[in-house]
């Protein structure tokens, strides 16, 4: 086997425990403080939103254009309508701006 | 019509239901796919080796994370670590979407857990807040597309790598940023939920800046649910007395 194999191999043993640890560790406990449990409502703004806000730091003005959109869009229609319509701002912004 | 066809039929349509809500998932991983699998060869890998890491990790981040510093003859335990660093947001997926499916039998939990990417753990979080139940085959609906379409999206990309044109006209870049601002969005309506963003935002912006990538992905988060567990419960909407 190669080494490339066994980083594949390795990286996704990695992977699957991150992805099963976190209810590992709270099914340990019979009952989830209820301070536990707002954390755990927390979770998808709190983790969603490190993945965009570091993106705003190099944004120029056709990624503004898009993500504006996209909170405009959000208002009335759904996550397809939103990503199409941020996406295609986008990609025409960047053909007048770069 | 018996009880059983019945059921039958609706868990038919729980499958449907669930690849109808993948579709937007399929449509915007597309490009990352093929992207991934392009630069995987570029980078050394094998056509195979391409298609054994998308199948295997599953996480398109930590895939074009290890496949860069693979590109740069890293240490492969340092590569290893680095994956795990990506990654490693999704102990709280686990956490929070472990709760919804705890009643599945073992073997489905343990595949569940498998697939439990950004989007798959958003979209189970919406529906279990909706007040519908997150079902096994429900949840097998919404990923089973977007692993097959990633895997063999990933193959594609290895393969006929070099058509690819100027990403950066096409927006490849900036298109995921989109759609987990989309996914952030959809949970507007939870208690806290614009303390808990900008909480996360700043302090995701900050470790980008001072600890650097990827630990601002952790770091951020954190600060974003420990002021949710800081707050008096009933801010959260959660412990309240009937």
């Amino acid at each position: 086997m190669s080494t490339t194999f066994w980083i594949i191999l390795a990286g996704a043993v990695a992977t699957y425990l991150t992805r099963v640890g976190g209810h590992l560790v709270i099914s340990r406990f019979d009952t989830i403080h209820p301070r536990v449990e707002a954390g755990l409502n927390a979770v998808p703004a709190a983790v969603l939103t490190t993945l965009v806000a570091p993106e705003l730091l190099h944004a120029g003005p056709a990624e503004w254009a898009a993500l504006i959109v996209t909170v405009l869009v959000s208002l009335r229609g759904g996550l397809m309508a939103m990503f199409l319509a941020g996406a295609a701002v986008l990609i025409l912004a960047r053909q007048f701006i770069g | 019509m018996t009880a059983e066809t019945i059921s039958e039929g609706r868990t038919g349509s729980d499958f449907w239901d669930g690849v109808r809500l993948s579709m937007p998932v399929v449509v915007a991983s597309a490009p990352f796919a093929v992207l991934f699998g392009a630069i995987a060869v570029d980078n050394g890998f094998s056509v195979l080796e391409a298609f054994l890491m998308s199948a295997m990790i599953y996480g398109g981040a930590s895939q074009m994370v290890g496949i860069e510093l693979f590109g740069q003859h890293v240490a492969p335990w340092l590569i290893v670590l680095s994956i795990f660093a990506v990654n490693f947001r999704h102990v709280l997926y686990s956490a929070g979407i472990g709760r919804r499916i705890a009643h599945w039998p073992l073997l489905q939990q343990a595949a569940g857990y498998f697939i439990l990417t950004d989007p798959q753990f958003a979209i189970a979080e919406a529906r279990a807040e909706s007040g519908r139940p997150v079902g096994f085959v429900w949840y097998l609906g919404l990923g089973l597309p977007v692993y097959v379409f990633w895997v063999i999206e990933s193959g594609l990309g290895a393969v006929f790598g070099k058509m690819i044109p100027d990403t950066h006209a096409l927006g490849i870049d900036f298109l995921l940023p989109i759609y987990f601002l989309g996914l952030v969005l959809g949970f507007r309506k939870r208690p806290l939920w614009a303390p808990v963003v900008a909480a996360s935002a700043v302090a995701s912006i900050i470790a980008y800046r001072t600890v650097g990538s990827p630990w601002h992905v952790s770091i951020g988060a954190i600060a974003g649910v420990l002021l949710a567990v800081i707050l008096p419960p009933h801010h959260s909407g959660v412990g309240k007395r009937p």
